[in-house]
C-alpha cells in the first residue's frame, strides 16, 4: 500500500511529459546515465529515512560536470524539479525523490582528484565517502576531522548540503569549517567557484551559505576540504554515573576548566544497554549514563589533562572511571557509541532518529520531559548526546507494523522538537530540515524569517526547482501546521488565515 | 545577565523610515573601522548607543551581545571567566565594537590557528532593508534548521542587514602562552609552522615583521614547554603589547599611512613573485600587508596568479575596486542575495561593490 505524499499541492505545481524528458535525457546520458524502469528507480524511493517513500519520474546518473549543466539546463527549460543525491543516507528525507522531478544521482562523480599532503588540502568529487578522505590522507599523517556516525557511507556532497557535524565537532568544527572550496552548477546550469584555497573569499560568505542549503541553491560537483594532522597522542577515557544530571555537571565543569575534549558523548541507560548488547564494549550497563571522553594532542598535553578530567568527573559523581589502556580498547570504547543506532536497530523493529541541539544546562529537564512524553505517547526513547556541543539524539522505538505506530512516534517526535526550540535550541543540530522536520520549521521561524529564506532561495533559484517542497516551509503550510499546534497559547503565525 | 540599552526599535524604525523615503543610510558603530570598504554614502545610522551583554553562559561557550558592545568590554567580561574571542578581533585605534567585528569579518594573528569570525558565529538578529527584525541561528553550537543567515551576513560590511546582536562561540583561555623570535626568512615560515603543528606544537600566531618571525604558542603548561624546546629562537619580551599592537596595526610597519595598504589572502604554501612596494607576513604566510602605490593590477596580477586575493585596505581611491572584483556569475548572485535583504538598497550602498 502506497503511503500518502508528503507533497504538498504547491510542491507539485509542475508537469511534465515523462516520454518528451526521457528523449532529451537520453540524448544528454547516453548507456546508463538515464534509469526510467521502476525497478530501477525504486532503489531511489527513498534515503536514510525509510518510513518516506516517492519514486521519481527519472534518475539521472551523470558521469561529467557538463552532463550536469545540461541535464539542469534542460530542467531549468522545462520547469523539471531536481533532487540531488549523494549516497542517499539523509535521515531527515533531503534526497527524497519529487514525484514530477529528476533524482540526480552524484554517485557515479566518486573520485579523489588530489590529496596535497604539504598544503594539507583534498580535492574531492562530491560522491566521495566521507571516510574514504581520511583512508586517502592517512599515509601522510593527515585526516579530515568531521565524522558522522554514517561515515563508512554518506558522502561528502551531502555532509556539505547538510553541514553534517559528528563526534569532533566541538574541537575541530563541522563540515563549514573544514570546506575551503565548492564547485557547483546553477539551476541555469552555470559553473560557479565558492569560496577559494585562501582565507576569506571577497564578497558574501556563499561558502557558508552553502553548507546546509540542502541542495536547495545550487548542486556541488567539487569539493575542497581542509585536513588536519593526527595528533601525536590520543586518550580514551569512559565515566559512570547513576544520575544523567551529574553527568551533565561533569561536561559543564571540564569545559569550565578549559578542556575542549576532541570528543565528549553521553549515552543513557537503555543506549549503554541496547550497544553493549551489540557490540561488547565493557559498557557498565549497571550506569544511568556514560561520558565517553577523547583527549588528544602531545604526550604532555593530553596526560595533564587527563588527570584534571579524571578529578573533575570524580568531584562530579562518577561513580566509575575506565582509562582505555590501549588503542584496541579506545577503539572499543568508541564502538559503543559509533554503533549506537544500528544497536537500537537490534532492540525495537524501527525507530526515529531525533536531531534536536539544546542549551548544555537544560539537559536535565529536557531527558525528564522526554521521558514523561514517551510514557504519554506509550513510545521507549534512547538517548544519545553529543555532550560536548549539545546536539541530542533521541531514538524513539516503535514498530511500523503496528497501524498507526509510525504517526505516533512522528508526534512524538514532533513533541521532543518544539521542547527543544522552547529551551532555547533547535529542531536540527546535524541531520537538516529536509521533508521530515518542515512543519517543525514553523514553530522555530516567524512568518518575517521564513520570508527572507524564501527570498535567499528566489536569489539562486527564483522558480523553485531544485529540491522543491523541502528545508524551508511555505506559509501556506505552516498556517495548517499552527492550526493544529497551538504553543503557549499563542499562534506561531497569527496573520494567516486559518484553514 | 543584562546591561546596557535596547535600541532595536529606534534602529528598524529608523531603517523603515529610510525604506520608505529610498533615502540610503551609513552603519555606524565605534567609528573604527570607517576607513575600512567602499567610500561610505547616505545619512549615518549610528547603532553604538545599542549595546551591552545580553546572555553570557561560561560553560556553554556562548555569549551574546547587543551590535554596540564595546570589543573591550566583551574582552572583559570574558577573561574574568578566562575566556576570550577565539578570532582576536582588532581595536583600531583602540575602539570597534561587536557588531563592527562580525560585519567587517576581521581577525586576529590566532586566525589561522583557532577560527575565522564567520566560524565563530552561532546566530543574530538584524533589520533587513525593509525595516523587518529577525532572529536566524542561535545560541547552541549545531543549528541547520534554514539557511545560515548569520554566517552570510558576516563580512557582508552591513550591506545585508543592519546587525542587532549575535551570539558567539567563545573559547577557554590557554593556560598559558609564550613567544619568540626567530631568524628565518618570510618564506619559510609557513613551512617551518607546518612541520611544528604535525609535532603537535601549539602555534598560536606566526607572524614575519620584516626582519624576523614571531612566534606564539598557546596551550598546557606542559605543551607550551614541549613547544618551546621544538622551535628554539629568543623569548620575546612584552609579549602581550607586541601582539596587541600587530594586531591593532600599531606595529610601526603600520604607521606610514601615506602609502596605500593592502591586504592579500593566499592559500597555504604560495607566494606571489614580483610583488611591489614592501610587506610583512601573517598567518603563517597566508596574510601579507603590503604598502605600495603600485597600480591594482601590479598587486592583483602576482596575487590571483597563485590563488588568492588582494583589497586594498586603507588609504588609495576608495571608489575604486576595493575588494577584488568577483566573477560574473558569481556578482550575479551577490546582486540578487543583496536584492533578497535590501530591495531598496539603502543599507550601506557600494560599501562592499558598486551597486
Amino acid at each position: 500500500m502506497a503511503a500518502p505524499s508528503r507533497y504538498r499541492d504547491e510542491d507539485t505545481r509542475f508537469s511534465v511529459d515523462r516520454d518528451d524528458l526521457i528523449t532529451r535525457l537520453s540524448a544528454i546520458l547516453p548507456g546508463e546515465g538515464l534509469i526510467v524502469h521502476e525497478a530501477g528507480l525504486r532503489a531511489y524511493e527513498c534515503d536514510g529515512l525509510s518510513a518516506y517513500r516517492q519514486l521519481p519520474l527519472v534518475v539521472a546518473v551523470p558521469e561529467t560536470v557538463e552532463q550536469v549543466q545540461a541535464v539542469l539546463r534542460l530542467a531549468s527549460e522545462w520547469d523539471v524539479p531536481v533532487v540531488a543525491r549523494g549516497s542517499g543516507t539523509s535521515l531527515s528525507g533531503g534526497a527524497l525523490p519529487h514525484p514530477q522531478g529528476i533524482l540526480l544521482s552524484l554517485g557515479k562523480f566518486n573520485r579523489i582528484l588530489s590529496v596535497d599532503a604539504q598544503r594539507r588540502i583534498a580535492r574531492v568529487q562530491p560522491g566521495v565517502r566521507n571516510l574514504a578522505i581520511s583512508e586517502a590522507a592517512a599515509p601522510h599523517g593527515l585526516y579530515y576531522a568531521p565524522d558522522p556516525s554514517s561515515q563508512i557511507a554518506c558522502s561528502i556532497g551531502g555532509n556539505v548540503s547538510e553541514n553534517a557535524g559528528g563526534v569532533h565537532c566541538l574541537k575541530y568544527g563541522l563540515t563549514v569549517h573544514n570546506v575551503l572550496e565548492v564547485t557547483a552548477v546553477t539551476i541555469d546550469g552555470e559553473l560557479v567557484t565558492i569560496g577559494s584555497e585562501a582565507p576569506d573569499t571577497p564578497g558574501y560568505d556563499l561558502l557558508a551559505l552553502m553548507h546546509g542549503s540542502e541542495g536547495m541553491l545550487a548542486v556541488i560537483v567539487e569539493i575542497a576540504v581542509k585536513l588536519l594532522p593526527e595528533p601525536p597522542t590520543k586518550s580514551v577515557l569512559m565515566a559512570s554515573f547513576d544520575d544523567v544530571e551529574h553527568g551533565g555537571h561533569a561536561v559543564a565543569a571540564i569545559i569550565a576548566a578549559g578542556v575542549i575534549p576532541g570528543g565528549l558523548e553521553m549515552m543513557d541507560g537503555p543506549a549503554i544497554q541496547a550497544a553493549e548488547d551489540f557490540v561488547h564494549a565493557g559498557y557498565d550497563t549497571g550506569a544511568a549514563a556514560i561520558l565517553i571522553c577523547e583527549l588528544d594532542g602531545t604526550d604532555a598535553e593530553v596526560a595533564d589533562q587527563l588527570e584534571s578530567v579524571q578529578a573533575l568527573m570524580r568531584e562530579h559523581g562518577a561513580t566509575r572511571i575506565q582509562v582505555a589502556a590501549d588503542d584496541a580498547e579506545k577503539a572499543r570504547f568508541w564502538a559503543g557509541r559509533k554503533a549506537a543506532f544500528p544497536a537500537v536497530g537490534r532492540i525495537s523493529p524501527d525507530y526515529y532518529c531525533m536531531d534536536g541541539t539544546i542549551p548544555r544546562h537544560q539537559l536535565a529537564h529536557v531527558l525528564r520531559r522526554i521521558r514523561e512524553l514517551s510514557s504519554e505517547y506509550g513510545l521507549g526513547v534512547v538517548n544519545v548526546f553529543h555532550a560536548g556541543d549539545g546536539n541530542l539524539h533521541p531514538l524513539i522505538l516503535f514498530d511500523g507494523n503496528r497501524p498507526g505506530e509510525l504517526e505516533t512516534a512522528e508526534r512524538l517526535g514532533g513533541e521532543i522538537l518544539t521542547l527543544c526550540v522552547e529551551v532555547g535550541g533547535t529542531v536540527t543540530g546535524e541531520h537538516g530540515v529536509g521533508m521530515e522536520k518542515i512543519n517543525e520549521m514553523c514553530v522555530q521561524f516567524r512568518t518575517a524569517e521564513l520570508n527572507q529564506f524564501h527570498a535567499v532561495k528566489h536569489a539562486f533559484d527564483p522558480r523553485g526547482l531544485l529540491n522543491p517542497g523541502k528545508a524551508v516551509p511555505t506559509l501556506a503550510r505552516c498556517a495548517e501546521f499552527g492550526a493544529m499546534h497551538v504553543h503557549n497559547g499563542e499562534l506561531p503565525h497569527p496573520e494567516l488565515e486559518r484553514f | 545577565m543584562e546591561t546596557g540599552e535596547d535600541r532595536t526599535e529606534y534602529i528598524a524604525e529608523a531603517v523603515r523610515d529610510a525604506a520608505a523615503a529610498s533615502r540610503a543610510l551609513s552603519i555606524a558603530g565605534s567609528g573604527s573601522k570607517a576607513f575600512y570598504g567602499r567610500t561610505p554614502t547616505g545619512t549615518t545610522l549610528d547603532v553604538s548607543s545599542h549595546r551591552g551583554i545580553v546572555n553570557y553562559a561560561p560553560t556553554e561557550l556562548i555569549l551574546t551581545a547587543r551590535a554596540g558592545t564595546p570589543l573591550a568590554e566583551i574582552e572583559a567580561a570574558l577573561a574574568g571567566q578566562g575566556q576570550m574571542l577565539p578570532f582576536e578581533p582588532p581595536h583600531f585605534g583602540g575602539g570597534g565594537t561587536l557588531g563592527g567585528a562580525v560585519a567587517a569579518g576581521l581577525a586576529g594573528p590566532r586566525r589561522p590557528f583557532t577560527g575565522a569570525v564567520r566560524d565563530m558565529v552561532l546566530g543574530l538578529r538584524l533589520v533587513n532593508g525593509n525595516g523587518e527584525v529577525l532572529h536566524f541561528g542561535g545560541e547552541v553550537m549545531k543549528n541547520v534548521a534554514g539557511y545560515d543567515l548569520s554566517r552570510l551576513n558576516t563580512g557582508a560590511l552591513g550591506t545585508l542587514g543592519v546587525i542587532l546582536e549575535v551570539t558567539v562561540k567563545v573559547l577557554p583561555r590557554p593556560e598559558t602562552e609564550a613567544s619568540v623570535r626567530l631568524e628565518l626568512p618570510a618564506e619559510a615560515l609557513h613551512g617551518a609552522v607546518e612541520g611544528w603543528l604535525r609535532q603537535g606544537v601549539p602555534v598560536s600566531a606566526a607572524v614575519h615583521d620584516g626582519e624576523a618571525a614571531l612566534l606564539r604558542l598557546s596551550g598546557t603548561h606542559s605543551g607550551v614547554e614541549q613547544g618551546l624546546a621544538r622551535v628554539g629562537g629568543e623569548a620575546l619580551a612584552d609579549a602581550a603589547t607586541v601582539w596587541a599592537d600587530w594586531r591593532d596595526h600599531r606595529h610601526p610597519f603600520f604607521a606610514r599611512t601615506d602609502t596605500p595598504l593592502w591586504r592579500i589572502a593566499l592559500p597555504p604554501g604560495q607566494q606571489p613573485e614580483g610583488l611591489p612596494g614592501e610587506a610583512v607576513t601573517d598567518w603563517a604566510g597566508q596574510q601579507l600587508w603590503l604598502r605600495t602605490d603600485a597600480d591594482t593590477a601590479a598587486v592583483r596580477g602576482p596575487v590571483t596568479a597563485r590563488g588568492g586575493h588582494a583589497a586594498l585596505f586603507a588609504g588609495g581611491d576608495r571608489d575604486s575596486d576595493v575588494f577584488q572584483p568577483l566573477s560574473p556569475v558569481l556578482m550575479r548572485a551577490h546582486r540578487r542575495v543583496k536584492q533578497a535583504f535590501d530591495p531598496g538598497a539603502i543599507l550601506n550602498p557600494g560599501r562592499l561593490y558598486p551597486e
